[in-house]
């Protein structure tokens, strides 16, 4: 699997580096684009359409980072910011799934 | 969950969102790929409420819940012609998102182990304020994108003068705050860059025109990628990272695609003003001696004899709500022994692959659906083009007159048919504002009215 690859170049590449964390994580994002430069040239023209509905739900996993926010005992601004954005991100992910599923059951072979 | 592990499941949780994606090259395994994308969601989200930070749940529930609910009723009640303003509200929402989380990570940094208040990393202050940038132009720019779209700001394109220098002095302005911010971990510096991402956005959007809505809808899509690349990058998260990437590199590559289907460069989409509203709406039919008209007897006659009928569908066919009607024509035709097919040009939609989905909804099967490289050189064995609510895709002076302000966009050479039917509410010309020559060629039918009436008439004529 090619994220399998990712994370073992980036670990070479991470080693090879001084500042470990940064570089690792460079190292995952150069290798992701390269992920979703071939993954995407695969996919159909006739599924641009749910393609952008499935990207705008997974790129809502930014909810892990709301998560954090909302998680401490007690109250304060960073906590309300992460409740809002908890909202606004499952919004996203509820809409996004369902509204590529919907679609994606529409696609009839012939007969 | 101890870090390994948490690290393991957010890894396999990327994997997923990767398989998500690779279901989409055939529509057969799409489906699976999308349970597979849900999937992967859930593991990242079960993850993080396992971490040792997150303590308290019922906001989280409630956040959730409410969220959860809006999506849901959303996604069941849209219709599917409103699709891409669907998109660009979602986008918005995913770079407001990454606002909110970016100034929670500012005041609790311990959170996130990237520092204390006051004593963030200074690369974790310069990744937060670049992710905060660009999810708030994402927002406004969605929002400016989601307005023109829903028709709720005119689509023409607004243009002022100095507009390109105000957008380049507030860039500089957001670099120089983004220095300042990192430097001195500034909330005024912050808050400023917000309303200057903010205020960028909205301005970068406004001017572009409604033709080329497609291409913004995808740039916005690639930018709410980058938006979580950049939170990624400020919490230290690969999760965020890779996937962020997944969507930035995926919504580049289709901005790129319409780019090239209306033969634009990204460059001169970005600077905008190209693309007004759609001419009137008002039937106004002019005479003109060289036309030749035909009704809708007339077309079902010359379909039902021709053994190869190509239907070429743009999005007047969509706003006429004329893709059943469209359908059930190609049903009765096909009753009769007609070889029916449709042909889509990149950009016939308002969004990419939007025609394809529409003619889906009408129950038309996909393997009768073929993409412009695919079918284009098949006119020449056609009987008839049958073209419902298109006209710049059709326009043969893309290829002969290098004035014309469509030039070298490709077209669909519906104009090698034996007989070129076109419907069409009016001789008004098409999104570009360029006159389409085919309507006045020997082979050319038109058929004057409303696509979906039309349509209907087609098939009554043809029992």
């Amino acid at each position: 699997m090619n994220s399998d690859k990712i994370i073992e170049s980036a670990h070479k590449a991470a080693e090879t580096s001084s500042d470990g964390t940064l570089m690792l994580l460079v190292a995952v994002f150069i290798l992701a684009i390269f992920v979703g430069y071939y993954v995407v040239w695969n996919v159909t023209p006739a599924l641009h359409s749910p393609l952008m509905s499935v990207t705008n739900a997974i790129s809502s996993v930014i909810i892990v980072g709301a998560l954090v926010a909302a998680g401490p005992l007690d109250l304060n601004l960073s906590k309300i910011f992460g409740f809002v954005a908890v909202i606004l991100a499952s919004i996203n992910i509820f809409g996004g799934f369902l509204v590529s599923q919907r679609m994606l059951q529409m696609y009839k072979k012939k007969g | 969950m101890n870090e390994d592990l948490t690290a393991l499941a957010y890894l396999i949780s990327a994997i997923c969102f990767i398989l998500a994606l690779r279901g989409l090259s055939s529509p057969d395994t799409a489906r699976r790929g999308n349970l597979i994308g849900i999937a992967g969601m859930v593991i990242a989200i079960g993850t993080t409420l396992a971490s040792p930070g997150v303590l308290s749940y019922t906001w989280i529930a409630i956040g959730i819940l409410i969220g959860g609910a809006i999506g849901t009723i959303i996604a069941l009640k849209i219709q599917m012609t409103a699709l891409p303003q669907l998109v660009a509200a979602f986008h918005s929402l995913v770079g407001l998102a990454a606002v909110f989380v970016a100034s929670a990570a500012l005041f609790a940094p311990d959170a996130y182990g990237i520092g204390s208040v006051g004593e963030i990393k200074t690369a974790s202050l310069i990744e937060m304020s670049i992710g905060t940038a660009i999810g708030a132009i994402t927002f406004t720019g969605s929002i400016v994108a989601f307005a023109k779209l829903q028709g709720l700001v005119s689509g023409t394109p607004l243009v002022f003068s100095g507009q390109h220098t105000l957008n380049a002095l507030l860039g500089v302005s957001a670099v120089g705050l983004v220095f300042w911010f990192s430097t001195t971990e500034s909330y005024v510096a912050y808050w400023a860059l917000v309303v200057l991402a903010l205020a960028l956005g909205f301005l970068i959007i406004l001017p572009i025109g409604g033709a080329d809505m497609p291409v913004v809808v995808s740039m916005l899509n690639s930018y709410s990628g980058w938006a979580a690349c950049g939170i990624g990058f400020t919490l230290g998260n690969t999760l965020l990272i890779i996937t962020g990437a997944l969507v930035g590199s995926s919504g580049a590559i289709l901005s790129y695609i319409m780019c090239k289907g209306m033969n634009r460069s990204f460059l001169s989409v970005i600077l905008g003003g190209f693309g007004g509203e759609e001419s009137s709406t008002t039937a106004h039919v002019v005479t003109d001696q060289s036309v030749r008209r035909g009704s809708a007897e007339d077309a079902a006659f010359i379909m039902k004899n021709g053994g190869k009928v190509i239907i070429v569908p743009g999005y007047g066919m969509a706003v006429a709500q004329a893709q059943h009607a469209v359908r059930e024509m190609a049903d009765a035709l096909k009753a009769e022994g007609v070889d029916v097919s449709y042909a889509i040009h990149p950009v016939a939609g308002r969004m990419p692959g939007h025609m394809n989905v529409l003619l889906a909804e009408a129950n038309v099967p996909y393997d009768e659906v073929f993409e412009l490289e695919e079918i284009n050189h098949e006119f020449t064995t056609a009987d008839v083009a049958y073209v419902i609510g298109a006209n710049d895709v059709t326009n043969p002076a893309a290829k002969t007159d290098s004035s014309s302000p469509i030039f070298g966009m490709p077209i669909l050479d519906v104009e090698k048919a034996r007989t070129v039917l076109f419907v069409k509410r009016s001789m008004g010309a098409g999104y570009a504002g360029v006159e389409n020559e085919l309507f006045f060629r020997d082979n050319t039918m038109m058929l004057f009215g409303d696509a979906k009436k039309m349509t209907e008439e087609i098939i009554q004529s043809l029992d």
